[in-house]
């Protein structure tokens, strides 16, 4: 198991993805940040947070579960459904930027696009992530990616967000070395 | 989940899961009365021995909302009684590939039969089993409860609930009393002493037998249905008389706490158990009662039969 981005590196990352979305979009006016439960949303917060300050406004943002869009529903028990939440109530005509913390196989991602698909109709959705550790499963590309890390299929991934784990801190583990 | 028999097998953690889910879907589809694909190829049977309005509806439109495909089995007017004969109706749906079964019926224990015996591989769901329970009324009466009193949120510590009337010949009164106290609630039963079923003692409730000395005492006010068709001997002497007792008037009303409300389970007998100017009022949430009942039984639905059903993860050999 070893760190691949400390808490220092994690806050540059995402100040320089909020830098960057504001940037495509040309300003926060019409944007709305979705993270996807549990560690997106914490992400969303803080990236909501960092745009905030850098232009003086007050950004909300918000959450967006996927479980009952997810395709491999019939292969686990059930999971807890999370909290979805849109800030302003709608989303149609706005850009929408989903957030979440690992982008892996792209069904999460898919899922979510049904999710959006069935509140209304977006003006675009963009995709952030902290981690992209490959291995693609569908034809979905992030917009604004913290690290490439490539991975072995096997390893793990788990990033640690100081909200819910106490640090910030993201962990590969179970490398064969 | 595996099925959904009885409130006495659902764990506090359980039933608080089945109330949160419920909020987060009640909050989802508000207003728009869209569809989710989670059940999508899930076939969903009502099978109804006695009659029902509102259960079986929504029962269908809470399948509908999940995107499963529905079947009405309406044994109204048949011979079909326990045994034999529900052994080869399950069978039949069995063929048909029912992956759940919805099942209302008069005898008490017909939906633990059907799910104890290896008839059929699907999910039970109890929609009412003779004077035996009625789990997701319970559900939906808690949900409401909750929704209302203590901000959506965790259990029912700290309120104080009054079942009143026929509690002897109810399944729902039987199913609330098992959920509200799993969930921290304070009930007592209001009741004649007809209408209090013998050992009552066991359950650990309070019992009263005068609605005028608890009224104001009480958070919420549960009225149940006189079940007529239920009542074999004479239980009170006349209905003024039980209306004169135990009917919620509006005078009545007038003695409850400022924030309390009023629940029935339905059909209601106006002018017998409630007034029509009960039933209307502003502290009523009779209607709430049914809009509720659809998010519950989606969450219920979602819970024993959105993720792999007990039986594929058994023999996919994945852990719970």
């Amino acid at each position: 198991m070893s760190v691949i981005l400390n808490s220092g590196e994690i806050s540059r990352a995402l100040r320089r993805i909020s830098h960057e979305i504001l940037e495509k979009n040309h300003g926060p006016e019409n944007l709305l940040l979705l993270g996807i439960p549990t560690r997106g949303a914490y992400l969303s917060r803080r990236i909501a947070g960092a745009i905030s300050e850098i232009e003086k406004i007050n950004l909300e943002s918000g959450t967006l579960d996927i479980t009952m869009y997810r395709d491999d529903l019939r292969l686990k028990a059930p999971r807890t459904l999370l909290p979805t939440n849109i800030p302003g109530g709608s989303i149609d005509g706005r850009d929408v930027v989903l957030i979440d913390d690992v982008f892996f196989s792209g069904r999460t991602i898919r899922a979510a696009l049904d999710a959006l698909n069935e509140l209304g109709r977006p003006k675009s959705v963009q995709l952030a992530v902290l981690i992209d550790r490959g291995h693609r499963e569908l034809p979905i590309r992030a917009d604004f990616v913290g690290k490439n890390i490539p991975t072995a299929k096997e390893e793990s991934v788990r990033v640690h967000l100081s909200e819910i784990d106490s640090v910030d801190e993201v962990l590969i583990e179970g490398s064969s070395q | 989940m595996k099925h959904l028999l009885s409130i006495a097998d659902l764990s506090k953690d359980e039933a608080i899961e089945v109330l949160d889910t419920a909020a987060e879907l009640a909050r989802l589809s508000e207003g728009t009365g869209k569809k989710f694909p989670t059940l999508r190829g899930r076939t969903v049977v009502n099978l109804f021995f006695e009659d029902s309005t509102r259960t079986r509806i929504s029962f269908e439109a809470a399948a509908k909302r999940l995107s499963a495909d529905v079947i009405n089995f309406a044994a109204k007017g048949s011979s079909v009684s326990k045994g034999e004969s529900l052994k080869d109706t399950a069978l039949t749906l069995q063929a048909m590939g029912a992956d759940a079964v919805v099942i209302r019926h008069g005898a008490s224990g017909a939906a633990h039969q059907l799910a104890k015996q290896e008839w059929m591989k699907g999910v039970v769901i109890n929609a009412g089993d003779g004077t035996h329970e009625h789990p997701t009324q319970a559900l939906l009466d808690a949900f409401t409860i909750r929704r209302h009193l203590k901000e959506n949120q965790g259990d029912l510590s700290g309120i104080k609930v009054g079942i009143i009337g026929d509690i002897l010949h109810s399944r729902v009164a039987r199913s609330n009393i098992l959920l509200l106290k799993k969930l921290g609630a304070e009930v007592v039963l209001i009741a004649p002493p007809t209408l209090i079923p013998v050992g009552v003692a066991k359950w650990e409730v309070g019992v009263s037998y005068s609605l005028d000395d608890q009224i104001k005492s009480l958070d919420v006010v549960m009225a149940l249905r006189v079940q007529k068709e239920r009542m074999n001997d004479l239980y009170f002497p006349t209905e003024r008389e039980y209306a004169r007792g135990y009917g919620l008037t509006s005078e009545r009303m007038k003695q409850m706490k400022t924030k309390s409300i009023v629940m029935h389970p339905g059909p209601m007998n106006r002018g017998l158990e409630i007034s029509a100017e009960s039933a209307d009022s502003q502290r009523s949430v009779i209607v709430e009662q049914v809009a509720n009942g659809v998010s519950v039984r989606m969450a219920v639905l979602y819970l024993t039969l959105g993720g792999a059903t007990f039986k594929e993860l058994a023999s996919s050999g994945e852990s719970l």
